[in-house]
């Protein structure tokens, strides 16, 4: 392989995998504090996106514009999301709570399919995001620049809010012991609703620049994204905001370089992503950066 | 004791009159939702096995169904049919002359799936709750990406077209019957026992010398082996396979069956899979276009599924016991609510 190919392939590993590195934060997050997949997660990635889309084009208004507000309605439906199907489960078993996740996730997909239609529709084009950069041979869509600083933004402010604020306080609060912390004169409630509209947020981030590098929308756009992103979230250890971001890298990393290795292998491309999340399951269970967790009778 | 024996005996004499009487009168269509939810009881059954009765939550049943459809199909269908299916690259020359009878494919087929569930069961089942879910779902979706690729043995994005249609109403409720009275058996022994006690503490049942991960992996195994079986005998009846048959879509209708019916409930399972496949027929029509009156809508394909997705919530969020909990369809409970009802009215009256 030739050094410029080599760097071409580093150079969409690094986009893809700070993507993923986005969404796998907010999955770590809601993660943390409720010890819950949301599976939604994924269908709220695709939800920002079109909320982006439809108020860029339907009501025109500036990208900018349209992509803050589409941030603003995914956070609130992240929190009505949990309102409605968590909140009520809290202390049921794990399997319900995690069948209610599965149903809000296909409900939330196929209600996509109804309203948004099943074709897919294409993202109009931004000339800030969609410009082709040379360096020598190697040529990058300007939003694969965008995305890590984006990410490595995001990484900084969301660790700022954990470790540095008061709500990232009783968030860290009512991770470590959820009946501890409402003691405490933590309201849980609304920590867990913060958390819940701070991930949807991100996933609604990476959900508008999953469009921006890959110009297409469809309503189950969001179900591989999702899954990968739990992965990383898993690989770096999960309800590990630092270990997200590793996780997603990896991943990405991986994904490209196998590919562009061996590219016979391009058809089991989805397929490294479950295989990678086994081999780090059994060798390290609690992932890259993770404490591992003793069960106490 | 003995009246609940006769009742059932007789219970079950009725069906199978109705069974020859739909076989020799219904239409086509009719027949086939009746046989589709006999694979739907099967396949609901393996799933509540794990789900409702050891505590195993797994996401990975489309992938067991399409292990066995795909073995099933390659060792029944005919030499001929296989030189037309695999028109871009030829079949692997070991399978292309096979040709096993049904009974015998079937049960290699569930084997097979059985198989791939001791593999992936191994370092899954070392895993708890989401993990478990996630990496089953993971497994089901390498099979698929497996499946997908093997051109020469599997013929690929393709699919599998003119397999043998042997999936007929007295072979598919048969499976149905077996399926039920070997769950039954099962949930009785102190096998069950064992599997129940995994799922309500499963660090008490350590303690109280249960081989936990024996139990988990036996029931993920014969949960694999019936899935396999019920995915076989949905390719005999449809008659043709691909790859995107078997998604996570496939899994959540199970799950919602196994949901609605009651984790952990048999009869709940058997009643719940005959009520949700009926239902997906009956609704059928919100995906097609409609015209009342004045307004026409061209088809909102999804909408099916909104409905189903709604209604696994609510019953998630409300209901969480299902139709029957975790109890059994009994005589004594038909005539204790009767019973109840006549001393209501006797109340009434009086």
């Amino acid at each position: 392989m030739e050094i410029s190919t080599f760097f071409q392939q580093l150079a969409n590993a690094l986009s893809l995998g700070s993507l993923y590195a986005l969404i796998a934060i907010g999955y770590t997050m809601v993660y943390g504090i409720l010890r819950l997949i949301n599976f939604a997660h994924g269908d709220v990635f695709m939800l920002g996106a079109y909320f982006a889309f439809y108020l860029a084009t339907a009501i025109a208004l500036p990208w900018g514009a349209a992509f803050i507000v589409a941030l603003g309605l995914t956070a609130l439906f992240g929190m009505g999301l949990e309102r409605i199907a968590y909140r009520p489960l809290r202390d049921s078993p794990k399997i319900s709570i995690m069948i209610s996740a599965i149903g809000a996730s296909f409900l939330i997909e196929n209600l996509g399919v109804v309203i948004f239609g099943g074709r897919p529709k294409s993202f109009p084009s931004i000339p800030l995001f969609d410009t082709v950069i040379h360096f020598g041979s190697v040529s990058v869509l300007s939003v694969s620049l965008f995305i890590p600083v984006i990410t490595a933004v995001i990484l900084v402010i969301v660790l700022w809010i954990v470790n540095g604020t008061k709500t990232g306080l009783s968030m860290r609060a009512v991770s470590t012991d959820l009946d501890a912390a409402r003691l405490m004169a933590i309201d849980v409630d609304k920590t867990i609703s913060f958390t819940f509209g701070l991930g949807s947020l991100l996933a609604g981030l990476g959900g508008i620049m999953w469009t921006m590098k890959y110009p297409q929308l469809n309503p189950l756009m969001g179900f591989m994204p999702g899954l990968k992103c739990f992965i990383a979230a898993v690989i770096g250890g999960i309800g590990n905001i630092q270990g997200a971001v590793l996780g997603g890298f990896l991943l990405g990393m991986i994904e490209i370089m196998i590919v562009a290795f061996l590219p016979e292998l391009t058809g089991y491309r989805d397929a490294f992503a479950f295989i990678f999340l086994i081999v780090i399951l059994l060798a390290k269970p609690a992932g890259l950066l993770g404490k591992n967790q003793t069960v106490k009778v | 004791m003995k009246r609940n024996t006769f009742l059932t005996i007789g219970a079950l004499a009725v069906f199978a009159l109705f069974l020859t009487f739909a076989d020799a009168t219904l239409g086509r269509f009719t027949i086939r939702i009746l046989n589709l939810s006999a694979i739907y009881i099967i396949l609901a059954l393996s799933l509540n096995l794990l789900n409702g009765f050891t505590g195993l939550f797994s996401l990975g049943h489309a992938g067991f169904m399409a292990v066995g459809a795909y073995v099933s199909a390659l060792l029944t269908m005919t030499p001929a049919q296989k030189e037309m299916n695999f028109f871009l690259q030829p079949i692997v020359p070991f399978l292309r002359h096979v040709q096993l009878p049904f009974l015998v494919a079937i049960i290699i087929a569930g084997l097979c799936a059985a198989l791939v569930a001791v593999i992936i069961g191994v370092p899954a089942l070392r895993l708890r709750d989401d993990y478990l879910a996630i990496a089953t779902l993971g497994f089901a979706e390498i099979i698929r990406v497996l499946i997908t690729n093997a051109q020469s043995l599997t013929n690929g994005a393709q699919g599998l077209k003119g397999i043998p249609k042997y999936s007929t109403t007295w072979v598919v409720w048969g499976a149905a019957t077996i399926a039920v009275l070997f769950m039954l058996a099962l949930v009785r022994s102190s096998y069950g026992r064992t599997m129940k006690a995994v799922r309500d503490d499963e660090i008490a049942a350590e303690a109280m010398g249960v081989n936990v991960f024996k139990v988990k992996s036996t029931s993920f195994v014969i949960s694999s082996f019936m899935a396999g079986i019920g995915g076989a005998l949905l390719g005999h009846m449809i008659s043709t396979i691909d790859p995107k048959m078997f998604t996570l879509v496939l899994t959540f209708n199970i799950l919602l069956i196994v949901v609605l019916g009651g984790n952990g409930s048999i009869t709940g399972s058997v009643i719940a899979a005959v009520l949700v496949t009926v239902l997906m027929e009956a609704l059928r029509f919100l995906d097609m276009p409609m015209n009342f009156m004045f307004i026409k809508t061209d088809g909102l394909p999804g909408l099916r599924m909104v409905i189903f997705s709604i209604l696994l919530m609510i019953v998630v969020l409300y209901r969480q016991r299902g139709l029957m909990g975790n109890k059994e369809f009994s005589w004594d409970m038909v005539f204790g609510l009767f019973g109840r009802k006549n001393s209501a009215q006797k109340g009434g009256h009086s």
